[in-house]
C-alpha cells in the first residue's frame, strides 16, 4: 500500500539547516495498523506529513497504493488527499461552527457528492463510532473523545485507502484513550491501512507494528503481539 | 459562482457567524448609505438652487434707471433718468438679431384694487405680451396679455393667483371687473408665477393701458429682455455680457450720463449671476463626491481589513478544509463569494435604506435651498458594484494568501 525509499528532508532556517530526515525505508501493506514512535524531534511527525502530502520530501520516492506521489501541485494533492488519505489529529481539528454531522460530510462537499448523499453517508460513520444520537451538536458540546470520534468518523468518511492518525490520544484520558484505540482496531478489523504517530507505549502496543523512530533513521522495526483495547475498556 | 451546494455552504457559514456577518454588512451599508444621502442633498441644494433661480428666466437682462451722481457734459448731479418708450424701441431694434423676448414696463408699486367689497394694496405694472416668457409665469385661467391689448389700449388686467384668492375667495375671476384708482379693468387671466407668492400679488395690464391710465405718456420705468440661448453656456454668457453693455452705453449716450455713473443706469445681467450660481452648484456637487467617493474608500478599506481578520481567524479551518481535499481555489472562491455576497447584500441594503430615507424625509425638509433630494438610481447601483468590485479585490489578496497557506502551519495556529 505504501512504499518508501530512501527518504530524506531538510528544513532551511537561514543559513543553518536542519537535516530531519536521513534516509527512511519503509513498507506499510494493505490491512496493517502500524504505529511510528519517536521522541520529539525524532522526525516521526515530518515523516507523517510527508506521508499525508502535507509536505514534501527533498529525496527519495513515494509511492502510495501504485501511485506515485511526486511533483505535486496543491490542487493533485489536495486531490489525492481527498481520495487516499483520512486524517486524525490530537487536537481533533473539528470545525468549531458546524455540527458533528456536517463535520463529518466535508470531505464528501470536496469530493462533489451531493447533498442528500452526503448526509446519509455521513449519518452512517457517525452510527459506526457511536455518535448518531449527537449528530446536530457542535463540537463545544461534545466530550474530547466524542470529538476524536467524529474526527475518526470524518476520516472514514471519504473512503481513504490509509488513515493516518498523529498522536490520536495525546489529548485524551487513558480510558478515552483506550475507548478511541478500540475503535481504531475495529477499523482496522475491516481491512483498512491505518498509521499511528504516538509516543505513548501502551497505545503502540495495541498496534500490529512497531516503527521506532530516532535522530532521522529507522532504528527499529518490528511486529508486535497486538494488545486489544477492548480488554480495557 | 451557481453551485448551489456551494451556495449552501455560504449561507450556513454566515448564518453561523452572525456578528462577523453583521460587522461586514454594517460597513458596507453604512458607506453606501452615506452616499446616498450626501448626493442626494447634493441634487436637492442644487435643485434647490436651480429652482429660486428660475422664478425669472435666468437668461435676462433687466435695465431701470435711477438719479445721476456725477456731473457729465454740462449737466448737473442728481438728475432723474427717465426712460421713454422709444428707448425700448432702440434697443429692440439695435439688438433684434440677439433678442428673444422683450418688454418694457411701467409700474406703479403699491396701487389699491377693489373687487366688490374686497380690496387691498397689490403692485400694478403695465407690462408686454412676452413678459408671460420673461417672468416664467404659469397661465392658471384665461390667457395673458396680447398683442391687440397692447395696440388697442384695452382696459384688461391679468391677475396674480393670491389676488384670486384675497378679492375672488373662489369665484371664478375671469370676465369680472377690478376696480383700480377707480378705472374698470376686466379681468381675462389668472397666473401662478414659480417665484411664489410676492410675485403672485400682482396685476398685470397692458403697458399701453397703464400709461394712459395712469398718466404715464411716454415713461416706462424699465425694461427687460431675455437673450437668446445658444447651446455652449460660455458662449451665452459671453453674449449676453455684450448685449448688456451695450445697452447700458447706448442708454447712457443718449440721456447724457457720464460713462462711469452706476448709479443712474443698471443693467443686471441674470445670466452672468447664473454662471456664479451654477459653478457654486458644481464645487458643492464636487465637494459632496469628493466625500461620498472618501467614503466609499473608507468603506472598500473597511471591507479589505474585515477579510483579514476573517482569513485570520479562519486559517485553522482552511487548514482543516486543505487536509480533507479542498483545492486552494476552491478555498479562495469560498472566501471571495461570501465577501460579494456579504457587500453586495448590504450595499444593496445600504443604497435602499438611503433612497428610502430620501423618499419619506425629502419632502418634508423645509428649505427654499434644497429641494426635492434625490439620488440617479442607476449612479447609486453603480457605486455599490464599484464597492463590491474593489471590496472583492481587496479580499481576493487575503483570501488567496490563505489557500497558499500549507495546511499543515495552518493546523498548527491555534
Amino acid at each position: 500500500m505504501i512504499q518508501i525509499k530512501d527518504l530524506h528532508k531538510s528544513y532551511h532556517m537561514g543559513n543553518n539547516s536542519l537535516h530531519v530526515l536521513k534516509g527512511i525505508n519503509f513498507d506499510v501493506k494493505e490491512g496493517e495498523l502500524v504505529s511510528i514512535m519517536g521522541s520529539s524531534g525524532s522526525g516521526k511527525s515530518t515523516l507523517l506529513n510527508i506521508l499525508g502530502m502535507l509536505d514534501e520530501a527533498d529525496e527519495g520516492s513515494y509511492t502510495l497504493d501504485t501511485v506515485p506521489i511526486k511533483n505535486l501541485n496543491e490542487k493533485i494533492a489536495a486531490n489525492y488527499r481527498n481520495k487516499f488519505l483520512g486524517f486524525i489529529f490530537q487536537s481533533f481539528n473539528l470545525i468549531n461552527y458546524k455540527s458533528a454531522l456536517d463535520n463529518v460530510a466535508l470531505p464528501l462537499y470536496y469530493q462533489g457528492v451531493a447533498r442528500k448523499e452526503r448526509v446519509e453517508r455521513a449519518m452512517h460513520y457517525l452510527d459506526k463510532v457511536g455518535l448518531a444520537p449527537w449528530s446536530h451538536h457542535l463540537p463545544s458540546e461534545l466530550s474530547g473523545g466524542q470529538k476524536q470520534r467524529v474526527a475518526i468518523a470524518r476520516a472514514l468518511a471519504s473512503d481513504p485507502k490509509v488513515l493516518l492518525a498523529d498522536e490520536p490520544t495525546g489529548a485524551l484520558d487513558t480510558k478515552t484513550s483506550y475507548e478511541v484505540m478500540d475503535l481504531i482496531q475495529g477499523i482496522n478489523d475491516e481491512g483498512k491501512t491505518i498509521l499511528v504517530v504516538t509516543h505513548e507505549h501502551d497505545i503502540a502496543q495495541m498496534t500490529k507494528r512497531i516503527v521506532n523512530l530516532k535522530d532521522g533513521v529507522i532504528i527499529d522495526d518490528s511486529f508486535v503481539e497486538q494488545v486489544r483495547a477492548s480488554q480495557y475498556v | 459562482m451557481f453551485d448551489i451546494e456551494r451556495w449552501q455552504e455560504i449561507f450556513e457559514t454566515l448564518s453561523k457567524n452572525k456578528l462577523r456577518t453583521f460587522l461586514t454588512g454594517l460597513s458596507v451599508a453604512s458607506g453606501i448609505f452615506i452616499l446616498v444621502i450626501l448626493l442626494g442633498f447634493s441634487s436637492g441644494i442644487q435643485n434647490g438652487v436651480t429652482s429660486q433661480f428660475e422664478k425669472d428666466a435666468t437668461n435676462s437682462i433687466s435695465v431701470w434707471t435711477g438719479v445721476t451722481t456725477k456731473e457729465y457734459k454740462g449737466l448737473n448731479p442728481g438728475r432723474r433718468i427717465q426712460l421713454k418708450n422709444q428707448d425700448f424701441n432702440d434697443i429692440v431694434t439695435k439688438y433684434d438679431d440677439n433678442l428673444e423676448y422683450k418688454s418694457a414696463f411701467y409700474t406703479i408699486w403699491g396701487g389699491l384694487v377693489n373687487y366688490k367689497n374686497e380690496s387691498g394694496n397689490y403692485r400694478i405694472q403695465g407690462v408686454m405680451p412676452d413678459n408671460q416668457f420673461i417672468e416664467n409665469a404659469d397661465i392658471h385661467q384665461g390667457r395673458f396679455i396680447n398683442h391687440s391689448d397692447v395696440v388697442g389700449n384695452k382696459k384688461v388686467a391679468v391677475i396674480g393667483n393670491k389676488l384670486s384668492v384675497d378679492l375672488f375667495k373662489g369665484d371664478n375671476p375671469i370676465g369680472k371687473d377690478i376696480s383700480l384708482y377707480g378705472i374698470n379693468f376686466k379681468v381675462v387671466g389668472v397666473f401662478f408665477d414659480p417665484g411664489g407668492e410676492r410675485d403672485e400679488s400682482k396685476v398685470m395690464m397692458p403697458i399701453t393701458t397703464a400709461q394712459k391710465a395712469f398718466n404715464g405718456g411716454n415713461d416706462i420705468r424699465s425694461m427687460m429682455y431675455t437673450v437668446k440661448m445658444s447651446d455652449n453656456f460660455d458662449e451665452a454668457v459671453k453674449l449676453s455680457e455684450q448685449v448688456s453693455l451695450g445697452i447700458e452705453n447706448d442708454i447712457k449716450t443718449t440721456h447724457i450720463i457720464a460713462p462711469d455713473d452706476i448709479s443712474a443706469i443698471r443693467v443686471n445681467n441674470t445670466l452672468e449671476e447664473a454662471r456664479k450660481i451654477y459653478s457654486l452648484v458644481d464645487t458643492i456637487k464636487a465637494v459632496f463626491w469628493f466625500v461620498g467617493i472618501g467614503t466609499i474608500i473608507a468603506g472598500v478599506v473597511g471591507v479589505g481589513n474585515i477579510m483579514l481578520i476573517i482569513v485570520k481567524e479562519r486559517t485553522k479551518e482552511i487548514g482543516i478544509r486543505k487536509a480533507l481535499g479542498a483545492e486552494p481555489m476552491s478555498i479562495v472562491g469560498m472566501i471571495l463569494q461570501e465577501s460579494v455576497f456579504v457587500t453586495m447584500f448590504s450595499g444593496l441594503f445600504g443604497l435602499v435604506a438611503g433612497l428610502a430615507l430620501l423618499e419619506f424625509v425629502g419632502p418634508l425638509i423645509e428649505s427654499d435651498f434644497i429641494k426635492y433630494p434625490q439620488v440617479d438610481f442607476n449612479t447609486a447601483l453603480s457605486t455599490v458594484f464599484v464597492l463590491v468590485f474593489a471590496g472583492a479585490i481587496a479580499g481576493f489578496i487575503p483570501a488567496y494568501r490563505a489557500a497558499r497557506i500549507k495546511p499543515i502551519d495552518a493546523l498548527r495556529d491555534e
